[in-house]
């Protein structure tokens, strides 16, 4: 039984670490390599192990393939192509393929330099590993082998970030990593076409989450920002260094360029400005509005946007707006890290925390034990490291912007893409119950949810290709009255299977190409009639009923008494032994068995017709079958148990061969 | 090759039928020089049948034509194919039909269906092309089924045929053909049978509404284009069945079909493919009987965290409205979600009509996002309810990234602006447009808030200051601020009442420091202020001095922003506009009344007294239009008419009419451009004036019949010879012609008029010589009747005003010569119809100082239509010249352009083209209609 294994090494019923296995008719393939932000031990890169214990990966894996770069995604990339040791082809899109070394070697300095950790992997690894990358376009369909092939669909949620469809011939499975079904400002919604995959591998960060428009929470944003600059204080937005700090910035740019508003903005240095400079390059992967204006302008290179100087950090006192003196004061600032945990974006916070006029917006999660997250949770004073106690006067928002797909969007997904199954992953455990739940309910799909190292299996029917000839489909379907779509239709035809494949031939071909004489089949059958009349009589009564009940065919009387239809005989006959009955023969060949058993049961049925006065009892016999060959094989008689039973092979196929 | 080349021919045919018209004028034209064509030409005449005919033909088709011979060529196969009729072509084609390969039979196909539509009435045909159509559809390539579905939807019809030999045929049920072809393997062919459906209903074959669930089917389809047309199938048997009954699949209950077709429609919003979504969304807004659940849902989002109830961001603010405090919560946790949900309850894709809008308006396509909010304004504008509740989400679209769907959710608000009032939270987020940087964002929001309701005083408040907020960014903005403080005070008299003391910042005890009266900003405050004292007597009490001398300044220098107010101790004002403002109006409607109807009594009068009487009403008129500004246009037009009834007396005053002809050469100077001038007067009339009825136009062309045959007299009098005369004569008899056919229905009303009485002399006119047609026309024009001028209801004098170039400027505008420099113009036009069309378009006119001038039509797209009756223009005018020594001034002014053909009623006869319509038609002129600025140039010699 052909069937498709799945197993997280990673993101099963979790967030992070997402590292899924799948093997599809033969082939393995791995789906994103990414690290775990809580651990900092063996417990953040995935369990490569699994896969094997002793040689190298590349034996038993076919591709891996990286949806996004954000680093829950590709951070164990290095470790296990160089480390491990894989040197089969990695795919991800241009944008992941451009962006995932910045980030890889952000995480390392921090791992390496800052936490002195010892056996990380080094710069060159990240370097030799992204030599490995086959980079892909979105719908390109890529040949992995002569087998196995992917394709690329639009994701939103970061730049880059792809869906991918696994197919080997007519299986398939999609992974959809990670993906946002609401536009944003400077990405699209993701999209997938009518694929009926066999399995959907979704993400499921907010299965119990319906969001409210982003409209709201874009306006309320700028509404603040906006406020807090008119009236003199300086706004401190701490971000994660790529996606929404990218999205953010958009915003008030426009808002900035249609407000027709004149204070500066800016963003720290470093990572934030690497990014933006391949934001600026793959405009085909932003939304609508990007894409179009892109000509007269490309968005990303910001106007009201400049790059932080640390200097102007220390400049207290209010913000004077307009003129030069503007830029000593800078009113709004994007800094990283997002969590106020350390960095600039710390700096800042402690010079700024003083002032009630200031603000700082958090527009992510915090994790606990944060300077962020004390912070969102309403605690006024702070302990920063050396006793120091800092009053934070300063007024503090949360603003949520996530790029993923809430429980709505993710239904939605599911319904255009049309799976046979559904499987979640990167999401809480018992978020994913619900909206298993929900999938089974409301969309009538199988749904799973695995947890890290448990193995599913999908049976699956695949579907055979049979090569058929064209002149037997098209003298089948000159048979057909009205075209019925992807509606069964019965062809009759022989189906030869030689050389591993099959083909669907007429029958006259088949015996052609198999060295066969022809056997004619005959069907006989009696049908014993309590009737008193002459032979000839009944002949005639017989043919005159038949006459008015099958018009459309031809009925004939012959001269020596007989009566044909077609090509179907009947005889009556009278056997010697009681005067009272007499005998219909019946006889047709197989090709005329639909018609001729029709006739039977007609017969059998015109009973009342041919008899006036009804019998208390019916005389009536079963019909003995008599199939008589002719030819090769000697003369037999053998016993069929129903009617309509087919010696040669009954190919139900559907009609849909474009032509 | 044989293929290729009978499909040319074929195609040939298609051609021929659509030019059938110009069969007659053709034939006259025949080459008569033996020629390529000439040989075809006796080629064709020899064939016999028209399978001898298409051989000929085919032969003709390979050779090559040399160009000149073109022309003749087609011309005789024009000829020839009258001669076959289009059933003799069809028989002769017909044979070939089973042999050929499919692109040939699909090309044959649309021939005939050509063929088929060219003849509606022939019904046998169309019978015949039916059953070709049936017996095609069985092909095995799509795109014969899709012409035979075409043909089956452009010819097939369910009524009974009349003719004999159709009746085996017209059993068929097309519908029935068609809808079996809906699960047509080939998405083409299914989408084809749609639009066959679609065509059938389109001329007005009623479709069953069996068809519904088919259609309903096919929304799932896997191809765009099938669910693209299968949404608007669905729309339309929603329109064509509303009431009837249909259950809901997998439950006991029965809705609506239109509520059920909504909701699939719905569905659709969300679909994947974004054309299904534009169609979608634009088909919701038409779909008016739906009821009003329904509709609602389509607002309703139900949110969700963490399984626990959330309430949307509308509905907190709501709630922060109705609990009086005003402000957006500034803690984290603040829309923490509340109650728990129950995990059964929730589902999370509703099956129809749910957040179908919150879906669209979020569209990553801003067509979609387009359409969605047209929808909402369509089905706002027919439910009051439905308006209340989307109001949010209008205002939400304020901040659109793309501002065309900014514009148009602001154009969409002002349209529904009756049905609403606005809440201060959603007030203070549309102010805050008002900083926008695009001058058709304010202008458009600036109009919304002319039209809005607010509900509380804080709200004006607010409006005022954000629109004085705007007035400093953007000076520019000065008028159409002004214009839309007039509106909001005027609605808003009891709101504004308790603001005045604070706005003109008055103190009990103490005088304060008066106010510039230049500052715009304290010109808008008076602005709101006089205007809410207008119905609020009480509000002149809190007015300080300088304020009353403040009104009377602005009621003089800005009249029109300023209304009249009922002070209290001011002599001067209260004297002049003490009667009641609504009696006010009734007094100079009886003026205008009075006045015309004393000059109805013109021709008991003798010369001079008719021409005084005349001199001193249009006086009056113009006064009164002057000073009444609602009377305008109606004193306007029918001083504009007195004016040429006076031109006329005056002209048929002249000497010259009693002395022999050729002494008074010069003198006839006035008759001739009295003539010209009140044929310009009535091109003015008729074209300048928006609610021009039938009525008006006969007398205004009755006028012009007058001035017409003023010119004629003149001419004859001071023209030595015949000759030119004939000519023009023959002319004005064919316009007398033209005049009666044209207003043959009004011609009772014209008793004892000019025409009345050449009509009556008709047949005598035609018959004598020039000479005595001008002596008849003449006597004529003096005993003829002064005609009443029935005054039009409504009407208005279209005006243009140009705001942009200003022409105060002494900088020229300096370029280099022979290169061009754009000219900003933005002007305002009112009452002008349709200002895109062809039929009056707005022309820019540059005159040069050489007096070169140059005509410039702007595109469509500049023209924007802020509210009903104004057109705003703004466009660019390229400018260049050869180089000038120094700068120059040039002009720049609106024209109207007109064409006199379109006005005229078009008559039956028309088409039978026996008269060429040459004489009338097709004048085209223009006529100023706004003043014309002055621009510097200076076109410099360019540098080596």
């Amino acid at each position: 039984m052909p069937e498709i294994r799945v197993t997280p090494l990673g993101a099963g019923q979790d967030v992070g670490r997402s590292c899924i296995l799948v093997s599809i008719a033969g082939k393995n393939v791995m789906l994103d390599c990414g690290m775990h932000m809580g651990f900092n031990d063996d417990r953040r890169f995935p369990d490569f192990s699994y896969i094997t214990q002793n040689g190298r990966l590349t034996d038993f894996l076919d591709c891996v393939i990286i949806s996004h770069f954000h680093l829950d995604h590709c951070g164990a990339l290095p470790y296990f192509s160089e480390m491990v040791g894989y040197d089969g082809p990695i795919y991800m899109t241009h944008p992941t393929q451009a962006i995932c070394p910045i980030l890889l070697e952000d995480y390392r300095k921090i791992a390496v330099d800052k936490k002195g950790e010892a056996n990380f992997f080094t710069s060159q690894m990240i370097k030799d590993c992204m030599k490995k990358v086959v980079a892909v376009h979105l719908h390109q369909t890529v040949q992995v082998d002569d087998e196995l092939e992917i394709k690329a669909y639009y994701a939103g949620h970061v730049l880059g970030a792809a869906m991918f469809q696994i197919k080997v011939g007519s299986e398939s499975v999609v992974y959809t990593g990670d993906y946002n079904m609401t536009p944003d400002r400077h990405l699209g919604a993701a999209w997938i076409d009518k694929c009926r995959p066999n399995l959907l591998i979704t993400e499921s960060t907010y299965a119990t989450t319906i969001r409210d428009s982003k409209r709201c929470r874009e306006r309320d944003f700028l509404k603040k920002v906006h406020e807090t600059v008119e009236r003199g204080g300086k706004v401190l937005i701490p971000v994660f260094a790529l996606g929404r700090a990218q999205e953010l910035c958009i915003l008030l740019e426009t808002f900035w360029e249609r407000m027709n508003l004149k204070v500066p903005i800016y963003f720290s240095t470093g990572l934030t400005e690497k990014a933006n400079h391949y934001y600026k390059l793959f405009i085909p992967w932003t939304n609508q509005k990007i894409r179009k204006t892109f000509v007269q302008r490309n968005m990303f290179e910001f106007k009201h946007i400049k790059a932080f100087d640390r200097a102007f950090a220390d400049n207290p006192g209010p913000m004077v707006s307009g003129g030069i003196a503007a830029l000593n004061h800078p009113p709004v600032v994007f800094a990283t890290p997002g969590m106020l945990h350390a960095g600039q974006s710390l700096q800042i916070f402690r010079k700024w925390a003083g002032n009630e006029k200031n603000m700082v917006i958090m527009p992510g999660y915090c994790v606990q034990g944060t300077v962020g997250h004390k912070i969102l949770s309403g605690q006024r004073k702070l302990e920063m490291e050396g006793r120091q106690v800092l009053e934070v006067k300063m007024q503090v928002e949360y603003m949520s912007f996530s790029a993923h797909a809430d429980a709505k969007g993710i239904m939605q997904l599911v319904g255009q893409a049309e799976p046979e199954s559904v499987l979640l992953v990167h999401g809480e455990a018992k978020k994913m119950e619900f909206l298993k739940q929900k999938i089974e309910q409301e969309l009538r799909v199988s749904c799973y949810m695995p947890a890290n190292g448990e193995t599913v299996t999908l049976p699956t029917s695949p579907s055979i290709p049979v090569g058929i000839s064209l002149g037997l489909l098209k003298r089948e379907m000159a048979q057909g009255l009205l075209p019925e779509a992807k509606k069964p239709r019965l062809l009759h035809g022989t189906l030869i299977m030689k050389d591993s494949n099959f083909r669907l031939v007429s029958s006259e071909q088949a015996l052609k190409e198999l060295g066969l004489a022809e056997h004619q089949l005959r069907f006989t059958c009696r049908v014993h009639l309590h009737d008193t009349r002459k032979e000839q009589e009944m002949a005639l009564r017989v043919y005159s009923h038949l006459k008015s009940v099958l018009k459309d065919h031809c009925v004939q009387h012959l001269p020596d008494g007989s009566v044909t239809v077609e090509s179907i005989l009947i005889q009556a006959a009278a056997p010697s032994e009681d005067p009272g009955t007499k005998v219909l023969l019946v006889s047709w060949t197989y090709q005329d068995e639909e018609l001729g058993s029709f006739l039977t049961s007609l017969l059998k049925k015109g009973r009342q017709l041919t008899q006036p006065p009804p019998l208390p009892s019916p005389s009536w016999t079963e019909p003995g079958l008599h199939v008589s060959t002719v030819g090769a094989l000697s003369e037999q008689t053998l016993q069929v148990p129903s009617l309509g039973t087919e010696t040669m092979c009954h190919v139900p196929t559907q009609a849909a061969v474009s032509s | 090759m044989a293929a290729h080349l009978k499909k040319r021919v074929y195609e040939e045919f298609t051609k021929v039928v659509q030019q059938q018209q110009e069969e007659i004028a053709t034939k006259k034209l025949r080459l008569t020089k033996p020629s390529k064509s000439a040989a075809l030409h006796i080629d064709l005449c020899k064939a016999t049948s028209p399978a001898d005919a298409l051989q000929y033909l085919l032969q003709f088709a390979r050779k090559p034509v040399e160009a000149e011979s073109v022309e003749g060529v087609v011309r005789i196969l024009l000829e020839h194919y009258y001669k076959l009729s289009p059933f003799e072509i069809f028989q002769a084609n017909f044979p070939s039909l089973s042999l050929e390969s499919h692109q040939v039979l699909a090309q044959l196909l649309d021939t005939l269906l050509a063929i088929g539509t060219k003849l509606p009435e022939n019904q046998a045909i169309q019978m015949r092309l039916v059953d070709v159509a049936c017996k095609h559809l069985t092909d095995t390539s799509h795109g014969v089924r899709n012409k035979c579905l075409q043909l089956l939807g452009n010819l097939g019809s369910l009524e009974k045929s009349v003719t004999k030999d159709a009746e085996g045929l017209a059993a068929r049920d097309v519908q029935k053909i068609i809808g079996d072809y809906f699960s047509d393997q080939d998405p083409r062919v299914r989408t084809a049978a749609i639009k066959a459906m679609l065509q059938l209903h389109e001329r007005g074959l009623k479709l069953h509404q069996t068809i519904y669930n088919q259609a309903c089917k096919l929304l799932s389809d896997d191809y765009e284009q099938v669910r693209s047309a299968a949404v608007q199938l669905i729309w339309v048997v929603s329109q064509l069945y509303p009431e009837s009954i249909v259950p809901i699949p997998s439950s006991n209950e029965e809705i609506r079909l239109v509520d059920d077709a909504f909701g699939k429609i719905c569905h659709m919003v969300s679909d994947g493919s974004w054309v299904v979504r534009v169609q979608a969304a634009k088909l919701l807004g038409s779909m008016e009987q739906v009821s009003s659940h329904f509709l609602e849902q389509t607002l309703d989002k139900k949110l969700m965290s963490d399984l626990r109830r959330k309430r949307t961001a509308h509905e907190r603010a709501k709630e922060l409205y109705s609990s009086g405090e005003f402000s957006s919560g500034r803690k984290w946790g603040d829309d923490a979600p509340k109650e728990e949900v129950d995990t059964g309850a929730v589902n999370l894709i509703e099956s129809g009509a749910c957040g179908a809008f919150v879906h669209g308006l979020e569209d990553e396509m801003y067509e979609v996002r387009i359409a969605a909010v047209e929808a909402l304004c369509m089905l706002a504008q027919s439910s009051p309810s439905f308006a209340e509740k989307c109001l949010d989400f209008l205002v939400d679209m304020f901040n659109d990234e793309i501002e065309e769907v900014r514009l148009q959710s602001i154009h969409t608000m002002r349209k529904i602006s009756n049905n609403i009032t606005l809440r201060e939270d959603q007030l203070d987020t549309v102010l805050a447009v008002l900083e926008d940087s695009s001058r058709d964002i304010r202008e458009a929001l600036h109009e919304l808030l002319c039209c809005t309701n607010v509900s509380t005083k804080e709200g004006i408040h607010l409006a005022l200051v954000e629109l004085l907020k705007n007035l400093t960014k953007y000076p520019t903005d000065r008028d159409s601020i002004w214009k839309c403080l007039k509106f909001l005070g005027s609605r808003h008299p009891t709101l504004v009442l308790p603001l005045v003391p604070e706005l003109l910042s008055t103190h009990p005890f103490f005088d304060t420091a008066e106010p510039d009266m230049d500052d715009p900003a304290y010109i808008a405050v008076l602005v709101l202020i006089f205007n809410a004292a207008k119905t609020c007597p009480t509000m002149p009490a809190l007015f300080s001095d300088h304020t009353f001398r403040h009104y009377a300044y602005l009621r003089d220098s800005l009249s029109h922003l300023v209304p009249a107010l009922r002070l209290p101790g001011r002599k001067l004002v209260s004297s002049a506009v003490s009667p009641s403002i609504i009696s006010q109006e009734d007094p100079s409607q009886q003026f205008l009344q009075q006045s015309l109807e004393r000059v109805y009594s013109l021709q008991h009068l003798d010369p001079q007294g008719a021409q005084e009487l005349l001199e001193f009403t249009i006086r009056d008129l113009q006064r009164l239009g002057e000073l009444q500004s609602e009377l305008a246009g109606v004193a306007d037009f029918s001083a504009t008419y007195l004016r040429c009834q006076l031109l006329l007396i005056k002209a048929l005053q002249e000497k010259l009419w009693n002395v022999a002809a050729p002494l008074y050469l010069k003198q006839s100077d006035l008759a001739s451009a009295a003539a010209k001038q009140i044929m310009e007067e009535t091109y003015k009339m008729e074209f300048m004036y928006s609610g021009v009825e039938n009525k008006q136009v006969v007398i205004i062309h009755h006028m012009r019949l007058q001035a017409k045959a003023l010119q004629l007299i003149v001419t004859a009098r001071t023209t030595r010879g015949l000759d030119p005369l004939f000519g023009m004569c023959e002319k004005f008899l064919q316009e007398v012609d033209f005049f009666q056919r044209y207003f043959i229905a009004d011609l009772p009303h014209l008793q004892d008029s000019f025409v009345d009485k050449l009509l009556d002399l008709m047949p005598r006119l035609m018959t004598s010589k020039p000479a005595e047609v001008v002596k008849i026309l003449q006597t004529m024009l003096r005993q003829s009747a002064f005609l009443h001028l029935p005054l039009p209801e409504q009407i208005h004098k279209a005006s243009a005003t140009i705001i942009e170039p200003a022409g105060e400027s002494d900088n020229p505008l300096r370029f280099t010569s022979g290169l061009v420099v754009a000219l900003d113009v933005d002007a305002t036009l009112e009452h002008v119809q349709d200002p895109q069309n062809t039929v009056k378009v707005q022309v820019c006119r540059v005159l040069y100082p050489d007096g070169q001038a140059q005509m410039i039509h702007p595109k469509p797209a500049d023209f924007r239509n802020p509210g009903p009756g104004r057109h705003r223009l703004i466009t660019q005018v390229y400018l260049s010249h050869t180089a000038w020594t120094e700068a120059c001034q040039v002009e720049v002014r609106l024209l109207l352009a007109y064409n006199s053909s379109a006005r005229i009623p078009k008559c039956p006869w028309m088409e039978g083209g026996e008269v060429s319509p040459q004489v009338e038609t097709n004048i085209e002129g223009t006529i100023p209609f706004s003043k014309p600025v002055k621009v510097y140039i200076m076109p410099k010699p360019a540098r080596r």
